[in-house]
């Protein structure tokens, strides 16, 4: 099986340089790649096309997010929701095995943290938003979320 | 033994440049895929793909058994972990070794030494290297007379911390005691080991580090590295050799990585760290990164080896192919790491599809990516995206030649942190060189000042 390595690409741009063209577009059962030569320099577009024999899998790895739409029924009156501000894993406790941030029942303040989201190893703490008590949590913990999902509800606290 | 088949266990761009070695080596590659990389550039690439589980590292990348069976059911004869992971991780080394497979990387004696802090630091001190002024702590009482000793400003460092986390710095002596106290419960909470130590406060400090090779008996350095350029203790741009050090200093620093490998029998490829008092013009010992790490290339590119193919050459037993003498560093070179970051919204990580990718491909500039048009960037990694790594005759020339590649990438359907290469490169202190780890702070600081 032929591989392209950074030296090969690195050849044929010195050979391309020494030539009137401006595309090279080089096609094999392995891969694709387009050379182009633009106004800053030589670029590279490329494809892997080989396909390796996949073992013990469900072939299709369909992303969890696309399983759940992010809710977005109207709320009844001084009922928020508490949304995901971004896709990733949901927590409902600082670390694994300690008490959750809240339960249903649990009064909160604006600032209060309710769950974090990791995303791309960055953990990212997910504040209440507002003043009151938490009437739903609607994701489990350690469960995939889209951006915009809802997390928990709250009744809001009276003015 | 001579190894014919290699289990990769990792991903992304590391994974695609460990079947490029692979492939020069006539090593087939087997590629162990969580379910959200099973058609990534590197599962295509690779000559089979082995699924370990779920796209959660928890459930694939972190798992020993998982890993190890995969390796088994591949008939692979070793396992290379990459970097990340489980790279430095003795149980999966002591699992692999169970089932009669090379774990390529240090051994499990080497991991155990270098991965706890504090007994790295003994190790460091048995073996005379320079360390910051600081040491362990039993009571508030002796932390408060330790820094006394060292003087003030302290950290606060747990022994299971790195990169960062678990770490915290007391300006004021009356608030040592509850730092102490605090750090403690949170190490103990984050890291299953509750112990911390002090270290004094280097104002102006520079991240160096050194390339060493090790066969067990016999080290070798291939020179060192400058990451200061950080954010949050991630590192964005690595250049070789470091600039602007004293030469008896880099000589000094070499010198003292290889004594630390050799007193350890250190045996594959490792990374000796250091912290460069820029005030002082003294070097002390950080820490030692037992694996390939993601900033390799920029010294594969003035030494001309390949780490990785040196890696396995070792794992099969080998003595080490070159002298010291043979190690020569040419030229200079530059690394950027494009990541899936959103650079003007505080660094948002960005997962999605990528919609368009287009890098360069110039002379003197080579790029370690997974990403092509069409490939996904999942939330349950890190975000990086490419290296583009740049090598040029003098730091002068790869400055120029690493401004121009990075104009000439393009990756749409995420946000990339291309732009933030971009102000940087032009950045007239860090094209002086020798910035320090505080440097990258007050070019954003600077740059949000002069937004305002």
């Amino acid at each position: 099986m032929t591989t392209l390595t950074h030296e090969d690409v690195e050849e044929i741009v010195r050979i391309l340089d020494t030539s009137p063209y401006a595309e090279l577009t080089l096609k094999t059962d392995t891969f694709e790649l387009s050379l182009r030569r633009g106004e800053g320099g030589w670029t590279q577009e490329r494809k892997t096309l080989a396909r390796a024999q996949v073992v013990g899998a469900a072939a299709s790895a369909k992303g969890e997010a696309e399983t759940r739409p992010g809710a977005a029924e109207p709320e009844e009156d001084g009922v928020v929701a508490v949304r995901a501000p971004m896709v990733g894993t949901f927590y409902r406790a600082p670390k694994p095995g300690a008490p959750p941030f809240v339960e249903v029942g649990a009064t909160v303040g604006e600032h209060d943290v309710v769950g974090i989201i990791e995303t791309m190893k960055l953990m990212n703490s997910i504040p209440a938003g507002a003043a009151g008590v938490v009437t739903q949590i609607c994701v489990a913990d350690g469960e995939l979320v889209p951006a915009g999902a809802t997390l928990m509800r709250l009744r809001q606290a009276a003015p | 033994m001579t190894i014919r088949r290699v289990l990769i266990a990792n991903r992304g761009e590391i994974a695609a440049r460990i079947i490029r070695t692979c492939r020069d080596l006539g090593i087939e590659a087997v590629l162990a895929a969580s379910d959200a990389d099973l058609d990534s550039a590197p599962a295509r690439l690779a000559d089979r793909v082995v699924r370990i589980g779920g796209p959660r590292s928890l459930d694939s990348y972190l798992n020993v058994d998982a890993v190890v069976s995969a390796a088994s059911e591949a008939k692979a004869d070793a396992i290379h972990p990459g970097y990340g992971f489980l790279s430095e991780n003795a149980a999966l080394a002591r699992a692999a070794r169970a089932r009669g497979l090379i774990f390529i990387g240090p051994t499990e004696a080497n991991l155990e030494a270098v991965g706890d802090k504090l007994r790295a630091r003994e190790h460091a001190l048995a073996a005379g290297l320079p360390l910051a002024p600081g040491g362990s702590i039993a009571t508030s009482e002796d932390a408060a007379a330790l820094a006394d000793r060292i003087g003030w400003p302290v950290l606060v460092k747990a022994v299971g911390g790195g990169g960062g986390k678990g770490l915290k710095r007391v300006d004021d002596p009356a608030k040592l005691a509850a730092t102490v106290e605090l750090a403690t419960a949170e190490a103990g909470a984050a890291f299953g080991d509750a112990r911390v130590y002090l270290e004094c406060f280097v104002a102006s400090g520079r991240h160096v580090e050194v390339q060493v090779l090790g066969d067990g008996d016999d080290v070798i350095h291939l020179g060192d590295r400058d990451c200061s350029v950080q954010r949050r203790y991630q590192k964005l741009v690595e250049e070789a050799p470091a600039p602007d050090l004293p030469d008896r200093l880099r000589a000094d620093m070499r010198a003292a990585a290889v004594r630390f490998a050799r007193h350890l029998r250190y045996v594959g490829a490792g990374t000796v760290e250091f912290l460069y008092d820029r005030e002082r013009e003294a070097f002390y010992f950080l820490e030692m990164n037992a694996r390939i790490q993601v900033e390799h290339p920029v010294t594969e590119a003035v030494t001309g080896v390949d780490l990785v193919a040196e890696q396995i050459a070792i794992a099969e037993g080998r003595k080490l192919r070159l002298a010291q003498a043979d190690v020569r560093i040419a030229g200079h070179a530059i690394e950027c790491r494009l990541n899936a970051e959103d650079w003007l919204r505080d660094f948002a990580p960005s997962p999605g599809a990528v919609a368009f990718a287009r890098f360069p491909a110039e002379p003197g500039v080579r790029v370690d990516t997974h990403i092509e048009p069409g490939a996904s960037v999942p939330p349950f990694y890190d975000s990086l995206l490419a290296k583009i790594i740049v090598h040029g005759e003098t730091r002068a020339d790869a400055l120029d030649r690493c401004r121009r590649a990075m104009a000439l990438c393009a990756v749409t359907g995420v946000a990339t942190n291309r732009d933030m290469h971009l102000a940087l490169l032009a950045d007239p202190v860090f094209a002086e060189g020798g910035v320090d780890t505080a440097f990258f702070a007050r070019f954003l600081g600077a740059r949000a000042g002069g937004a305002a």
